[in-house]
């Protein structure tokens, strides 16, 4: 625990220490290597926390009412630290010589500053055991953030993303609010998670929990601000935001879920529901953009969907007695949580490094990077893959135990359990579907094929070139290993099944644990073919005849870059199919006469949500507040009129005895 | 047991291709051609095997990957596969999703390296391909579900085997929706008719093949091998639901599953002959339609 305080200090030192550097460069290396010294404290605590060891927690008397001090670290804490750490210390690494080059001359001392606060207000809400500390430190997290997302702000677009940002967490944490005190009945609330206390408000208090968390966590409907914030943040930002601070919000539900007593069945319902329309919504509307980081907001939704049906499936075992199926659904949405960090963080290293190199984000502008890039298009295809849910990577392995949660569940009598479990494998085969329709789109658009317009792209600076591999490499290696990944975490499992750590050994270290060594040996033999029939056709073809003409385009002599599919034709077939979720705006001037001069068609997808709710709603809001001008004259002798009135009020209260 | 194991994935390496021709022959039959030979997708795959290659000046990496791990992941998928009651070599609860990911992981390279061209009807194709089989998705894997709860086993393999105990007698509606939502989804991940037409002329219309046009020699033969692994990996699949003889030796329930197995291809054979191609706006009908079979089918268990 030390340690951990230790490296809340350092980032915090470093922070403040960045804020009055001139020079960008420098500002960005005093406050990465305060990030990297972090990680490397605390990367050891985490790790044997999560192993299951206890460590000794901090507790002191706090002057805030309600409050008391009170840090502590268990194996739950231990996995988000450990992705908290590592993805920080990555992302600032990354992001050092990524804003050099697209910010260069400009002063970096804030942001910088906000990004380490970002971390240690991260590290403060994962190993906070008081429910004031946990909602101080929440704050911090939301401000630090969003003076990150609106780096740009003389970007209106990136003003505004910050607004919507800004609202909507703070909407999330006026229900998280609510929720502690009703969970507290007005005392202090600890959040060890040994203190069971069961409160006859505790449906209530899983709503207002689910609303909150899930806010920050990017459920469907509750997502609106994520594909605004994303795009508009820096890419390193987007990357911790995406990777580790939506996560935030499925720690927060994990925390709080013990704290409200045996779930209800209808909780794992609801959770399964928020997960699927996410995970389909979310990929859905992913389909439909053509801003590469915008696509990747929206895969963070379908993620967080998939990490939800985890819980679902988890909270449903818990609540029907069916201790397997919560263990596999809680562990597949843990893994799932390390492994979405991972891919997501690289894939937008990678957007961040197209960024960098042609200056947009248009995937319709986009084509041919991959032999200008090829360490960017190599590790971008790992992460696309991974994130699709194909193995032998990352993404798989949670998948399959979210599976597997599902097929332990669909043996069951109850169709209270079958339901759920029925429409989860629906859901996870339509969004693993059409995730790697739309990891091909923005892979295969961006990368393959012949440039759109003359380029002068090219790799990265070397960290950034690193930083990439690394995470691609942590993705292949967690795809083979995964019976040495998931036993790890078994004793977060456990503190969330409620049963010893030693009951679950033998579920999730030894039957899952040779399941997936199966899968682990099956993709290594998967590698060792792909290996030896491209070493066999190298071969071959080396003695052959081998020669090089145009693209074939059905006998059309003159091929143009022009010609080729973009990201929007690609996607044309799915988001016509489900244009009734869509609602894409086609803006067409059709081609006229025999020789047509111009012809033009653009498509946008505009948030439904936020569209179609949110603005009537907060116009609603507007119109309603604008009656209160009766109040609000601008005169000051009415306000003096008001104090006067508000006195005598409160006299005339106090006189008559109060309460 | 082992042997037998083993000996299945031999014969799916061996005998897949020839169910291109089977099908084949009996198009011409019903065509009432004679047709071509029935070991010719042998013949094209080792002739194409043997030749030099042409390759465009567009493609890169990606381009000869994806072939490679077409075959690959068809390979692996075959260690997982069983026969009717001859259990895989490989066989763990879950297995489904592994082998169902491993045909995915192959399409979107195949797919990736058809956009690795920057042809516009290879993009068309491609893209055509990824919507279709994102919709089938969801109905195979219902379909695994019901599978699962009529046998209450989670691995392939024993699902697979224990089909003849328990689903054919007392829960006949849901192995016959099963086995036509595993029908469906086969001829759409095979870019079969009414999904897709092996044999058009016209580069508009195609789905599967217009993706790999621009693919020449070894690599071409690759395609076509991956492919043919593709296609035997599900029609053993259905015939191993379909076909319910286990008793009790391997090798004799492999022997009936493989015999399956032909037939199933030899109906696919007929569907194709008797059938026109869905229009396109058709295509997402009939497979949520296999999607609602198949939840149907989990309804309907027991």
């Amino acid at each position: 625990m030390t340690l951990v305080l230790l490296a809340i200090g350092v980032l915090v030192a470093t922070g403040v220490a960045a804020l009055p550097v001139r020079c960008g460069t420098r500002a960005g290396t005093v406050t990465a290597a305060g990030a990297v010294g972090a990680a490397t404290l605390v990367v050891g605590p985490a790790l044997r926390a999560m192993l299951g060891a206890s460590l000794p927690g901090i507790k002191r008397v706090w002057s805030v009412p309600l409050g008391t001090f009170s840090l502590g670290i268990d194996a739950l804490t231990g996995v988000f630290l450990l992705i908290i750490v590592t993805i920080g210390a990555l992302g600032a690494v990354y992001g050092v010589p990524y804003l050099t080059r697209t910010a260069p001359g400009r002063r970096l001392g804030v942001p910088w500053c906000m990004y380490n606060l970002l971390l240690a207000s991260m590290l403060v809400v994962v190993t906070a055991r008081d429910g004031v500390l946990f909602l101080v430190a929440w704050e911090v997290m939301s401000l630090a953030s969003f003076f990150l997302v609106t780096f740009d702000d003389r970007t209106e677009e990136v003003r505004e993303a910050g607004w919507t940002y800004l609202l909507a967490t703070h909407i999330g944490t006026a229900f998280l609010l609510a929720m502690f005190l009703l969970i507290a009945e007005g005392g202090p609330l600890s959040l060890e998670a040994q203190v069971v206390r069961p409160t006859p408000l505790a449906s209530v208090a899983f709503v207002l929990a689910l609303v909150g968390f899930g806010t920050k966590a990017g459920f469907w409907p509750l997502h609106v601000w994520l594909p605004q914030a994303h795009p508009a943040a820096p890419s390193h930002v987007s990357a911790v935001m995406s990777g580790v601070m939506l996560k935030m919000g499925v720690y927060g539900l994990l925390r709080v879920l013990p704290l409200l007593g045996p779930p209800a069945v209808w909780w794992g319902w609801v959770l399964v529901g928020v997960g699927a329309v996410s995970g389909v919504g979310g990929v859905l509307f992913a389909l439909a953009q053509h801003d590469l980081k915008r696509l990747l907001a929206y895969h963070s939704v379908e993620n967080l969907g998939l990490i939800a049906l985890g819980l679902g499936l988890g909270t449903l075992g818990l609540a029907s007695n069916l201790p397997v199926m919560a263990a596999l659904g809680f562990a597949g949405a843990l893994l799932h949580v390390v492994n979405h960090a991972i891919f997501k963080s690289l894939l937008f290293f990678g957007a961040g490094a197209v960024v960098a190199a042609t200056g947009t984000r248009d995937l319709d502008q986009l084509a041919g990077l991959g032999r200008r890039m090829p360490v960017t298009a190599r590790t971008f295809l790992v992460g696309s893959a991974a994130i699709s849910g194909l193995p032998p990577l990352n993404g798989f392995v949670s998948e399959l135990l979210i599976f597997l949660a599902a097929l332990a569940g669909i043996s069951e009598r109850t169709a209270g359990v079958v339901a759920p479990a029925a429409a989860v494998l629906a859901a996870l085969g339509l969004i693993g579907g059409l995730a790697a329709a739309c990891f091909a789109k923005a892979y295969g658009v961006s990368f393959l094929g012949e440039p759109r317009q003359p380029l002068a792209a090219h790799d990265p600076a070397p960290p950034m070139r690193r930083v990439m591999v690394l995470l691609a490499a942590l993705c292949a290696l967690i795809g083979l290993g995964g019976a040495w990944v998931v036993p790890g975490l078994t004793a977060a499992v456990a503190t969330l099944v409620r049963v010893p750590f030693l009951e679950l050994q033998p579920v999730l270290g030894g039957d899952v644990g040779r399941i997936l060594a199966a899968v682990g040996a099956l993709g290594a033999f998967f590698w060792v073919l792909v290996l030896v029939l491209l070493r066999l056709r190298k071969a071959v073809l080396g003695e052959r005849e081998v020669g090089a003409s145009p693209t074939w385009d059905c006998g059309y002599a003159a091929p143009s870059p022009r010609m080729q599919y973009t990201a929007s034709s690609f996607a044309q077939p799915l988001v016509e199919l489900f244009r009734g979720v869509l609602h894409t705006h086609h803006d067409v001037a059709p081609p006229h006469g025999i020789f047509p001069r111009t012809a033009r068609l653009a498509t946008e997808t505009p948030e439904v949500v936020e569209v179609g709710f949110l603005r009537p709603l907060f116009a609603a809001i507007a119109r309603l507040a604008q009656r209160l001008h009766v109040l609000q004259h601008g005169r000051v002798q009415l306000y003096v009129l008001y104090l006067a009135l508000a006195l005598l009020a409160l006299l005339v209260w106090q006189l008559g005895g109060g309460w | 047991m082992v042997s037998a194991s083993i000996v299945g994935v031999l014969a799916g390496l061996i005998l897949a291709p020839l169910l291109g021709g089977i099908i084949n022959r009996v198009k011409a039959l019903f065509a009432g051609r004679s047709g071509q030979p029935l070991l010719q997708p042998y013949r094209d795959i080792a002739k194409l095997l043997r030749k030099g290659a042409v390759f465009s000046t567009t493609t890169g990496e990606m381009f000869g990957v994806g072939p490679a791990i077409g075959v690959a992941a068809g390979v692996v998928g075959l260690t997982l596969l069983p026969l009717g009651g001859s259990r895989a070599p490989v066989a763990f609860s879950g297995d489904f999703l592994l082998l169902l990911g491993l045909l995915a992981l192959a399409r979107f390279c195949i797919v990736l390296a058809a956009l690795d061209t920057g042809s516009a009807f290879e993009g068309m194709g491609a893209s055509r391909e990824v919507a279709f089989s994102a919709l089938a998705e969801p109905a195979m894997l219902l379909a695994v579900g019901a599978l699962v709860r009529a046998t209450d086993a989670q691995s392939l393999s024993a699902a697979v085997g224990a089909v003849w105990k328990q689903v054919w007698q007392p829960s006949m509606p849901a192995a016959v929706l099963v086995a036509a939502a595993l029908a469906v989804v086969l001829l759409c991940e095979n870019a079969r008719i009414p999904f897709d037409d092996p044999n058009t002329h016209l580069e508009l219309t195609m789905i599967h093949e217009v993706m790999v046009l621009d693919h020449s020699g070894p690599d071409f033969g690759l395609v076509l091998y991956g492919g043919a692994l593709k296609l035997w990996i599900f029609s053993a699949l259905l015939a191993g639901v379909l076909v319910p003889v286990r008793c009790g030796s391997p090798w004799l329930d492999a022997v009936a599953t493989v015999i399956g197995t032909f037939c199933v291809a030899a109906g696919g054979g007929a569907v194709e002959s008797t059938m026109a191609r869905l229009r396109l706006v058709r295509v997402p009908q009939l497979l949520v339609g296999a999607a609602v079979m198949a939840a149907l089918a989990v309804l309907l268990v027991r």
